[in-house]
């Protein structure tokens, strides 16, 4: 197991090593087997159409929304069904679609990006998206049963208290943060444990792609931050459940605990959600260019001081609330400080495509469009920095704006690109670049026409969470401009998702590596086989593919009899030993489908929690029983062979 | 630009159209950040025109002017921001509630989902009280105290001021100074439930001179009815259930967990600033509440024949 070759990194499928690995990596066929199934590329598959499910609905309440504010005095929504639409809109978005999805690619691309053959924990990655798609069918089904949640996606107390919200819909609210925080939590864990153990031999950390930078850095906040989120929910379920008193003043309790929680957790999701956009950003300037993004180390550093900081300004969300004015001038500054690394990777992007050669394929042009609603974005977000501005524009359209600008510009803009640009290694098809064009301009022309009147919208006095407004307000014209601007968004989003359907099955046949893309997996077929690479490549650079891939080796002598792969040192991807992978189990579903009955069980009784975990744990301890060793595989870890490759 | 500048509101619920010191002083603010930005945007959308359409040259390394170019942006970003933090700063300081002499001091607290003003007065029998309408004088600063008696509140009048939070547990409070007598409206910024589109308020800015005389007749109780009409108006009025919640001033009335009716003739309008203080409308929120605004915690009043057209009356003539 010591030797190296000059085999390129994937192999005719003839190959008979093919047919191995095949028969080891490869799911299973059957009913049974498809919920037992454990392979990075189903659960990622699977993760990212039910997010984009998710994401649908959510955009169908948006348009609701449009529709009942585009002119005064509108009765097309009931006050209360007003209030749970836009409840759920933002849950639906910000719990259901854009954290998970961003999770859900890098549960695709990850492995695929540092060469290797699995995701860490691929069991328990298999729990988590269980747990995701059950979350949010429950949060659905309350919803169609008048029972959606309506106290915001920020839940304040005393207004989602005991008190003042009776019934279950808090209740759901709170719970379905209990299920998209688990399960994103474990993601989390899995993508750091894949990038720091599982990376490709001489991949070491500088020579990390920036997209695999960017998920590192963008697990490791929601590692900090969920659990805030998480205390806050638990703590407002008991409030409502067994009558604690957390956030009642009356008792000792304090309303601005909740906003200091959720916020802690709520300002670092939002750089949660688009740090990964930041790294799609890179790796599509990168291939559409054809050249090394420019100050990768300034680009690096950039995402984590943005990681840094973004943990201290929760507070810029509170500036109404009356804080002590020293501590607020704190917030401006660190609010405004975050712009710095911002523009420093916007000006690395620009300095990139100055000396390359961009090559205005759809990908790319997503990308453009993110700059210029992005620059929008963080310049408005520099406003709301401002105490005194803040206090002028704060719970208005112009945050409604801001927002929508930071995460549609920020996040879904790149993740179309994305979605485009790694479309052909899914799915072996690309997709019509004309209609991508097309989808493209009607996205940009529809998000502008949207949201940009939403900010004059904010500073001539209309607040948020207005189920309607009067005549005399004159915000009408510019309302119903904003609905016409959501009809053709939703029209560009409609062309790139039919535009992506009918590409999986009818698009032209992609080749691996469609774009001349440089990183490892554009190395492997399309889509790629169950254990991506035939060989583990092996890496001497920032771009692999572009430096003479046919003479790069490759990792030899993993058994292809079991599920074995190499593990690397943390710092300089040296082998480190081989690892045998856990086989699919359909312990993961159960034990998801377990916490799912014992977290709903949990809106209507307190018992549930003592029962439930006994059931839980029964289901885990059959999910972690050892198998015998020889037959399945599972053996422990092999610490002992660090002779894998010279 | 110019078509959102010919979109834009009527000026009464607007932070771009100021009316008072500490608006003024924002809006100031905005300018400058707003100047600011345009600037920046366009700078950058040039730099990436450019950078994306330029005519390529022959290949020489350009890594060195790049490395130069991305310093000096990045050097000049952070001095932008710094400039912008100093005068946000110093604009943050100018509008905090200064102690000043002769201010007014009022108190309003938020209910769900109306405003409940008390004017204050060291001598208790000059304290009154009103509701979803303020009416301050010109040039002299109002000290208000917010406070909830429910869920988190935002008290907030554009024009006048930025806003600030009424939260149960936690007294804030703003100062307003208006320069320039006006009708201004406000509206609660906290989504603070099923009727928060419908929680809005009037600041009547007006000269000393009026305010001293608004000041006299508001301290006054309430009228006494002058037709029969209005008397039976009265007696309908006390014997419904209308003063188990509503206060009127030299009457039985003396509820106290709805909008005080001494002087509701004098207001502009009802159900918290949402609808026009006219006779159809004012008849139909009494009857259905519920209709205008679901979910109010005005209940629907049964009227027999004959007793709403006198009650209407009688409310007419609180002045």
């Amino acid at each position: 197991m010591s030797a190296m070759d000059a085999t390129p990194y994937a192999l005719p499928n003839s190959d008979a090593e093919h047919e191995q690995l095949q028969e080891i990596w490869a799911p299973k066929r059957g009913l049974f087997s498809w919920f037992a199934q454990i392979d990075h590329h189903s659960i990622g598959r699977r993760f990212i159409f039910t997010a984009f499910v998710w994401f649908g609905l959510g955009g169908l309440l948006a348009a609701l929304m449009r529709i009942q504010l585009a002119k005064p005095n509108n009765t097309f929504l009931s006050a209360d069904q007003y209030n749970q639409i836009f409840t759920m809109h933002g849950t639906t978005m910000m719990f259901l679609f854009a954290v998970p999805v961003m999770e859900a690619v890098a549960i695709y691309m990850i492995p695929l990006m540092v060469g290797t053959r699995a995701l860490a924990f691929p069991r328990a990655n298999a729990y988590a998206y269980y747990l995701f798609l059950f979350g949010g069918i429950m949060l659905y089904v309350a919803f169609f049963l008048n029972m959606g949640p309506d106290a915001g996606w920020f839940n304040y107390v005393p207004l989602a208290g005991p008190e003042f919200s009776p019934g279950k819909r808090i209740d759901i609210w709170a719970q379905l943060v209990n299920f998209t925080e688990i399960s994103a939590l474990t993601v989390a864990v899995e993508i750091i444990v894949t990038i720091f153990k599982m990376r490709a031999p001489g991949m070491s950390i500088n020579r990390m792609p920036l997209y695999v930078w960017s998920m590192l850095v963008t697990a490791f906040m929601i590692v900090f931050a969920m659990p805030s989120v998480m205390t806050a929910s638990n703590f407002i379920g008991l409030d409502r459940l067994v009558g604690t008193h957390f956030f009642n003043r009356a008792e000792g309790g304090d309303v601005l605990l909740w906003q200091h929680l959720f916020w802690f957790f709520g300002h670092p999701e939002v750089y949660i959600i688009f740090i990964p956009g930041l790294g799609m950003v890179s790796a599509i300037i990168e291939a559409f260019c054809h050249r090394r993004i420019f100050g990768y180390t300034a680009m690096v550093m950039s995402l984590v001081a943005t990681a840094f900081i973004g943990f201290g300004l929760w507070v810029h969300h509170m500036f109404a609330v009356g804080l002590p004015q020293s501590g607020q001038s704190f917030f401006t500054a660190a609010s405004m400080m975050i712009a710095i690394p911002s523009g420093i990777q916007i000006f690395c992007w620009i300095a990139t495509i100055w000396m390359g050669k961009p090559n205005f394929r759809p990908p790319l042009m997503f990308v453009l469009g993110f700059v210029a609603i992005f620059v929008i974005g963080g310049l408005t977000g520099v406003m709301l920095a401002s105490v005194p501005i803040d206090l002028q524009v704060h719970d208005t359209f112009f945050v409604v704006a801001h927002l929508h600008y930071v995460l549609i510009g920020g996040a879904v803009f790149p993740l179309l690109a994305a979605l485009f640009y790694w479309f052909p290694k899914m799915t072996g098809r690309l997709m019509n670049e004309r209609v991508g064009h097309i989808s493209f301009w009607l996205a940009f022309i529809g998000f502008n026409v949207t949201f940009f009147p939403q900010h004059k919208l904010g500073l001539v006095g209309m607040t948020r969470r207005i189920y309607t407004y009067l005549p005399e307000t004159g915000w009408g014209p510019l309302n119903l401009l904003s609905t016409i601007g959501a009809g053709i968004l939703a029209l560009g989003m409609i062309a790139y998702v039919g535009n992506a359907l009918y590409s999986m099955k009818w698009g032209p046949i992609a080749g691996s590596n469609p774009w001349d893309g440089a990183t490892l997996e554009w190395a492997t077929t399309s889509p790629p086989p169950h254990y991506n690479f035939l060989h583990i490549p092996t890496v001497s650079g920032l771009e692999p593919l572009w430096n003479n891939p046919e003479n790069a080796p490759v990792v030899t002598g993993l058994a292809t009899d079991k599920r074995e792969l190499l593990i690397t040192r943390m710092l300089d991807a040296e082998p480190d030993h081989r690892f045998v992978f856990p086989n699919p189990s359909i312990w993961p579903f159960i034990s998801a489908v377990s916490t799912a009955g014992m977290l709903v069980s949990l809106l209507f009784s307190a018992w549930a929690l003592p029962i439930g975990t006994v059931i839980v744990a029964i289901f885990l301890t059959l999910w972690f029983w050892p198998t015998t060793p020889k037959k399945e595989g599972e053996e422990p870890p092999n610490d002992g062979a660090a002779e894998a490759v010279a | 630009m110019t078509l959102l500048a010919l979109l834009s509101g009527r000026g009464f619920q607007s932070a771009l159209e100021p009316a008072g010191t500490h608006a003024a002083r924002i809006a100031r603010l905005w300018d400058i950040f707003l100047i600011v930005s345009v600037v920046v945007w366009v700078l950058v959308m040039i730099a990436l025109l450019m950078a994306a359409f330029r005519r390529r040259r022959a290949q020489h390394d350009e890594t060195a002017g790049a490395t130069n170019t991305v310093s000096i942006a990045t050097g000049i970003t952070a001095v932008t921001l710094f400039a912008l933090l100093v005068s946000s700063v110093l604009t943050g300081r100018s509008i905090v509630d200064k102690t000043a002499p002769g201010a007014l001091q009022l108190i309003v607290t938020g209910h769900q989902w109306w405003w409940q003003v008390e004017y204050d007065d060291p001598q208790k029998s000059n304290r009154f009280q009103d509701a979803n309408e303020i009416t301050i004088p010109v040039g002299v600063p109002v000290n208000i105290q917010l406070r909830s008696s429910d869920v988190i509140h935002s008290f907030w009048v554009p024009n006048l001021n930025g806003k600030q939070d009424l939260i149960p547990g936690h007294d804030g409070t703003i100062q307003l100074l208006a320069n320039k007598p006006g009708v201004y409206r406000g509206q609660c910024a906290e989504f603070c439930g099923l009727q928060h589109a419908k929680m809005s308020l009037w600041i009547n800015a007006v000269t000393p001179d009026e305010y001293a005389k608004w000041l006299a007749s508001s301290r006054q109780p309430s009228k006494i009815p002058s037709t029969p009409e209005q008397r039976i108006g009265q007696q309908v009025f006390m014997s419904s259930p209308c003063p188990l919640c509503h206060t009127i001033q030299g009457t039985d009335a003396g509820g106290k967990t709805a909008p005080d009716l001494t002087h509701f003739a004098s207001r502009r309008s009802i159900a918290a600033a949402t609808l026009p203080n006219r006779r159809g409308y004012l008849a139909g929120w009494i009857v259905d509440p519920q209709h205008l605004k679901p979910g109010s915690q005005m209940p629907p009043m049964l009227m027999k024949q004959g007793e709403l057209e006198p009650l209407l009356a009688y409310l007419e003539s609180l002045q």
